[in-house]
């Protein structure tokens, strides 16, 4: 009789909850309808909408899904099972970086095809280069980079602490807490809605919300380190720590302004000036940094050791160049603004600790590759190996590229150019795409209970096309920023400039059609992925000739959880 | 942990004695050549900010040994190259430009300079090589002028510009907008159209153009000239011949008629010095349809033609 009045009380109670947080949700949603009722610009009124409908949506499944028969007999949730881990988080992230993936490449293709083509634009503003040119940044950086990020570092937070996710509830928020910001992020930029600040681009309520998303996540990644049933902290958790750690503080300094309504889309920058434009750099260059360079290598640090089944080469490395990297890199930013109003001693420091910051760099690149010592034969038999491998090349390949531009004399030659964006694809199609795609194919069989990927032999294809496509994009970049360069800088005998800048964008159509061709093979080889991961997620297996096999332990993949003493 | 170190059998290498799911870390020594390069990067970088300056201080920064700074630099190299260049420069800002077709050498130098700054100031509006932009901006390659094309007339519209209203010494004239503005009624707008297709023999002579002969007197006549042989004195074009600016067809023309676009040019005087507006006078003058300087008449002069401020 007590126990049944108990069960009931507690049945009451949950729907309390229930209706307190439906409650809330609608409350938000009006909220959000009345900022854009108030709205003084469009684009923040359509970024209310979005809120509210977000909320809306978030009221729905609260109370669709709500088990209102456990609610009747007064049943208490079952605490999660602290013996699997909590992979949810880490499928949808997989998921969304391939969805975002396609998206930001296309974009990026498109807009190579506007520089050959001008026409291409459509005479719209939506579709103007302009607008469409953050879209393709952010696309790939923060939407494809970010979420892959997120996922991976779910994925290796648990596994090398043998430790379930802290916070699930955290850890959704903050999955769909950052597709929220992708969204309104990328609908601003269409919409002409801009911070005007390089890869820092969306407007201060963006950032606002960005930054509670961003501190909900290291809630969850350090309250999963510290709940690890492991006696030290692996080295891959040092990565992602540091990235999000890092990151909070560069998008916190760099997006300080004022808004000039609450009600609005426009803010102005707390900086003026050259310190404007000194911080805007500082984040930018530790974008590179601490998002594309840092965590990717906390994703190398996991699935290269596991891909290879090898032993991470070198401890000591990894500790040296962890500290040396995140010292020096922090300080790099200045060299983005060689021969401008920025101060000379500023100039010198940025361009010092940029050559200073080789060596560490290059550490990763030594880390990952030498870890393949004793599996190189892997290199022919196992295109997941191979793309690491392409990737880690690229890595240092850039890794030396970036300090020796950042040494004025190459800079005077390279700035503004098209070398800087060959440079920049290196990077980020080289070493981020194909270390990322590498994981996606790591992950993908694991995540799913699925024997073995769709087709391995698609991700050879994929793992050509997409070097291939490299080769083409940064080769045509390189003698287009080259030729730029020396055509700026050309003098006559008499003192004169030769060529005008409209005969040097002329020079540059053919490296256009080239680079853009070379996107093509690119996305064409992401588009073998999708299908890939679909093919696999629909628990296809392709009938081939195998490439490689490589073990899995189902026993082994879990926590390890406390054990009740008998 | 350290209980857990074993030998890796391939690399004959120790563990670190540590495993995270799987991973072991070897115990390998940082390879030597990496650590050097380090070092030797480190050692560099301190006696480049002793070199260079460097350092942040309560009031400026560290100099450098070597008293560097990127403006010094940047004079240094500017004040060389105007030392090379002076012997050109001060001729030509010593010779008066009608005179300068007469040093060919002088003349030469001062068309390829004009050239250069063409190509930073000017394609922008009149293209690369001073084509023009059908419908929008004059050709400089023909010899169809609206306000004249010997060197000296070409040096005035480059220094003073083109209905520039804040200043004084601009070329300036205003069509009215006989449309717009109810001057004329469509009726005679389309009349005088006629008549302008009939004087550049783009039509026969017909009704509407005889009547649009009388409009013509009464309304065009006093810029463009009787026969519409134009009147350089007020920019007002040539409608004689087939070079239209605005286009020729019927369209084109009324609605120039309609409502004038009465293009602006801004003066260079306030952006370049004297010697750079007389290259670029010499390098359109070179385009192909430079004049002779008319011979000095002594009624115009006393018009008007020397108080303009014209040497």
């Amino acid at each position: 009789m007590r126990a049944a009045y108990g069960a009931a009380e507690r049945g009451f109670a949950m729907i309390d909850e229930l209706v307190f947080k439906a409650g809330g949700w609608l409350a938000l949603a009006l909220l959000a309808l009345v900022f854009a009722a108030l709205a003084v610009d469009t684009p923040f009124a359509v970024h209310m909408v979005i809120v509210a409908i977000t909320c809306l949506i978030l009221l729905w499944s609260l109370v669709s899904r709500a088990d209102y028969g456990a609610m009747a007999r007064g049943l208490l949730k079952m605490p999660p099972d602290e013996g699997v881990y909590d992979d949810d988080p880490v499928r949808w992230g997989v998921l969304a970086t391939v969805f975002w993936g396609v998206a930001g490449l296309a974009v990026g293709l498109y807009i190579a095809l506007q520089l050959a083509f001008p026409a291409l634009n459509l005479g719209l503003e939506y579709t103007s280069f302009g607008r469409l040119r953050p879209l393709h940044t952010s696309a790939v950086i923060f939407a494809f980079g970010g979420n892959a990020l997120i996922a991976t570092s779910f994925y290796v937070v648990q596994r090398t602490c043998r430790a379930r996710l802290a916070f699930p509830a955290a850890a959704r928020f903050v999955f769909w807490g950052y597709q929220l910001f992708l969204v309104l992020a990328a609908t601003g930029y269409v919409m002409g809605v801009t911070a005007a600040r390089e890869y820092a681009e969306p407007e201060w309520y963006v950032d606002l919300w960005l930054t509670i998303v961003w501190v909900v996540y290291f809630v969850v990644f350090v309250g999963t380190i510290v709940k690890r049933r492991e006696p030290h902290i692996y080295v891959a958790n040092w990565f992602y720590l540091s990235f999000i750690v890092t990151i909070a503080m560069l998008h916190i300094v760099n997006n300080l302004a004022v808004p000039a309504t609450i009600f609005g889309s426009k803010s102005y920058s707390a900086f003026a000036g050259v310190q404007d434009a000194l911080t805007q750099w500082w984040y930018g260059h530790n974008a590179v940094a601490f998002f594309l360079t840092v965590p990717f290598l906390a994703m190398m640090y996991y699935f290269v050791p596991k891909q290879a089944e090898r032993p991470i080469y070198s401890y000591r490395l990894s500790i040296i160049h962890f500290w040396s990297l995140i010292f020096l890199y922090i300080w790099a930013g200045p060299h983005h603004l060689h021969y401008t109003a920025l101060p000379d001693w500023a100039q010198t420091l940025g361009m010092v600790f940029s050559v200073v910051l080789w060596m560490p760099s290059w550490g990763g690149m030594i880390n990952g590759l030498m870890t393949l010592n004793g599996a190189w034969d892997k290199i022919r038999t196992d295109p997941i190996i191979r793309m690491m491998v392409v990737a880690l090349a690229f890595y240092g390949m850039a890794t030396f590229e970036g300090p020796m531009l950042s040494v004025k004399a190459f800079n005077s030659l390279s700035h503004y150019t098209e070398w800087t964006i060959a440079h920049v694809h290196a990077g980020a199609l080289g070493w981020n795409g194909m270390i990322t795609f590498a994981a996606v194919y790591y992950l993908v069989p694991r995540l799913w209970g699925r024997p073995r990927l769709y087709s391995l032999r698609m991700v050879n294809w994929h793992f050509w096309l997409a070097t291939l496509g490299i080769v083409f994009y940064a080769a045509s970049m390189w003698v287009a920023g080259i030729m730029q360069g020396l055509m700026w800088r050309e003098y006559g005998a008499d003192g004169y400039l030769v060529y005008s800048f409209a005969e040097s964008v002329a020079a540059m159509h053919p490296m256009y059609l080239i680079r853009a061709a070379g996107g093509a093979m690119y996305l064409a080889g992401f588009l073998l992925l999708v299908f890939n991961v679909w093919a696999t997620l629909a628990g296809k297996v392709r009938e081939e000739k195998p490439m490689t096999e490589t073990p899995y332990n189902a026993a082994a993949d879990r926590p390890l959880a406390p054990v009740p003493a008998e | 942990m350290a209980d857990h170190k074993r030998i890796d059998e391939v690399t004959g290498t120790s563990t670190s004695g540590h495993e995270w799911d799987g991973i072991e870390e070897l115990d390998t020594p940082m390879p030597r050549w990496w650590l050097w390069s380090l070092y030797a990067t480190i050692v560099w970088g301190i006696a480049y900010v002793i070199l260079y300056p460097a350092w942040p201080m309560v009031h400026g920064a560290t100099e450098g040994v070597l008293g560097w700074t990127s403006r010094g630099q940047l004079e240094a190299e500017m004040r060389a190259d105007a030392q090379r260049r002076a012997p050109v420069v001060n001729a030509i800002a010593a010779t008066q430009i009608a005179d300068l077709p007469a040093k060919p050498e002088l003349m030469q130098a001062a068309v390829q300079g004009g050239a250069a700054a063409f190509r930073v100031h000017c394609i922008q509006c009149h293209g690369a090589g001073g084509a023009g932009v059908q419908n929008l901006y004059p050709s400089l390659t023909d010899d169809d002028w609206l306000w004249g094309g010997d060197l000296a007339t070409i040096e005035y519209t480059i220094t003073h510009g083109i209905r520039n209203p804040d200043h004084e010494a601009t070329r300036t004239s205003l069509m009215p907008a006989f449309g717009r503005d109810g001057i004329l009624d469509a009726g005679q707008i389309a009349d005088v159209v006629s008549r302008v297709r009939v004087i550049s023999g783009q039509e026969k002579e017909s009704a509407s153009s005889v009547r649009g002969a009388a409009v013509f007197e009464a309304n065009c006549a006093v810029c463009h000239g009787a026969s519409g042989e134009g009147g350089r004195d007020f920019g007002a074009p040539k409608l004689t011949d087939a070079i239209w600016l605005y286009g020729g067809d019927r369209a084109s023309i009324t609605a120039t008629v309609n409502q004038p676009r009465n293009g602006v040019m801004p003066r260079w005087n306030s952006r370049l010095d004297p010697v750079t507006i007389k290259m670029l006078a010499a390098y359109v003058y070179s385009l192909g349809g430079g004049e002779k300087a008319p011979a000095p008449n002594p009624a115009a002069a006393a018009e008007g033609q020397g108080a303009d401020g014209q040497p």
